[in-house]
């Protein structure tokens, strides 16, 4: 279970999130929407620890992400997360990208990560590219195997940080599918996304983000069809 | 028709020198890299304020010609009594000489590596060391190569300097040779192709290494 208590984060003179509360629980698919600069992306990376926090406190399985004692890198291994823009690996082929965490990190030997490594990469449909390297990969493909490389670590939860925004739209497709799988395999999952309709098909529950806080959350019913905050129904008619 | 004085024990004279520039440079380039990547790390890391006075010492040694550098500490070590010989000296110069260039080619290459690589590989629950190691040094050094292979070859000409301080490389073992024989052109041209030589493997061992990453680049 993720839990975020009241957590503030600021950067510099900007207040980016301003006490968020959220619970996330084992095999729920959550979406966070909301406009530019809203806090969606800063919420993910806190919850994965790249981001210190200024004052409240973040769980995952009971676990404080920021407390000293806390050995992050161990935390890190179960939470995957994936980024905007595409973050392959340039020196390693698309199987070493994979492999290369489980390796170093789980230790793993080469021949057990390769397994995982290729298995991973079947999973995202890139199983007739193990050899390749990303530069000869599209968007789509790299953001992929960026999807292959954090479930290749077996990790219990999965952040998606805008993973379609940096994609022609053509490709953004076969990476929703990526997602849509992930999900009715019961994956525990946060997405950050303006992709509205793929929200709405596959999360539990719908965060709506505005000025650093959660200004409304719900299943999809609520938030498309009912929205309870006039905020919501106006930035739902702008996206539209 | 041709002719010339230079003897057989002349060319291996030559040769001789050639193999102590071969030495002298072999040992800067390889402490100055270490040097340099241990430098350029810990400027990468601190930030330029508590770098600042290893950036100060560093920019003295860059900016001060080779020539007083080894005039210099060959003087300071000889009042200090540290009876350090020419060779040691040499190498000594050299190598904090290659540092300073080398920290700012290291530094220049770490700053290459994209802030969301580094991110990507700590998010997988690689530690610093790990990323610094498996993500952030091979792609540096694919940044930094050119300008590697550059700084040996100069490093492996400015070595002749060392013969200010009494060695006997390849310059000054030419200088020995035209003077007595008075053929200088001919021994010049000799010379000029040992040097030739010596760099010609390393230029090329870069530009294979470049092509190679070349092709899995992003263009």
């Amino acid at each position: 279970m993720i839990r975020v208590e009241n957590v503030h984060k600021s950067f510099g003179p900007l207040k980016v999130l301003k006490g968020i509360d959220l619970t996330v629980d084992q095999g729920e698919v959550v979406s966070v929407i909301g406009g530019s600069g809203s806090g969606k992306s800063t919420l993910l990376t806190c919850i994965n620890g790249l981001e210190p926090i200024d004052q409240g406190r973040i769980e995952v399985d009971g676990i404080e992400v920021h407390a000293a004692s806390t050995d992050i890198n161990k935390l890190r291994r179960r939470i995957g997360i994936v980024f905007q823009q595409w973050n392959a690996f340039p020196h390693l082929t698309v199987l070493e990208n994979v492999t290369l965490a489980p390796r170093k990190v789980l230790g793993m030997s080469r021949s057990q990560a390769e397994e995982i490594g290729v298995k991973q990469l079947d999973h995202v449909g890139l199983g007739d590219k193990l050899k390749v390297y990303p530069s000869k990969l599209s968007g789509g493909q790299q953001q992929r195997m960026a999807i292959a490389r954090a479930l290749a670590m077996s990790p219990d939860y999965m952040l998606f940080d805008e993973v379609t925004s940096a994609l022609d739209p053509q490709l953004v497709g076969e990476v929703l599918d990526t997602l849509r799988l992930l999900a009715s395999e019961g994956m525990t999952m946060i997405v950050v996304t303006h992709e509205m309709r793929f929200a709405r098909d596959v999360s539990d529950r719908i965060a709506f983000f505005k000025d650093g806080l959660i200004h409304e959350i719900g299943p999809p019913s609520q938030i498309f069809d009912k929205p309870q905050k006039p905020e919501t129904a106006d930035f739902l008619k702008a996206a539209d | 028709m041709f002719d010339t004085a230079l003897t057989f024990s002349d060319l291996m004279f030559m040769l001789r020198g050639a193999a102590l520039t071969l030495a002298i440079t072999a040992v800067s380039v390889a402490a100055g890299t270490i040097l340099g990547i241990t430098f350029g790390v810990i400027r990468h890391q601190v930030g330029p304020w508590f770098a600042a006075p290893l950036t100060f010492v560093l920019d003295v040694l860059r900016s001060v010609p080779l020539l007083i550098q080894l005039i210099l500490a060959n003087a300071f070590q000889s009042i200090a009594g540290l009876g350090w010989s020419p060779f040691v000296v040499s190498c000594v110069v050299l190598s904090l000489y290659t540092s300073a260039y080398c920290s700012e080619i290291v530094r220049g290459g770490i700053q290459a590596v994209p802030m969301v690589t580094r991110r990507a590989a700590r998010s997988l629950g690689m530690t610093w060391g790990q990323d610094m190691s498996h993500i952030v040094f091979p792609m540096a050094l694919r940044v930094a190569l050119p300008s590697w292979i550059g700084l040996t070859l100069g490093v492996m000409k400015d070595s002749a300097l060392v013969l200010w301080i009494g060695l006997i490389e390849l310059l000054r073992a030419s200088q020995i040779l035209i003077t007595r024989l008075q053929e200088p052109l001919f021994i010049l041209i000799i010379a000029g192709a040992i040097y030739f030589l010596i760099s010609f493997p390393i230029a090329r061992l870069g530009d294979r290494l470049e092509k190679q990453w070349r092709e899995n680049d992003p263009s």
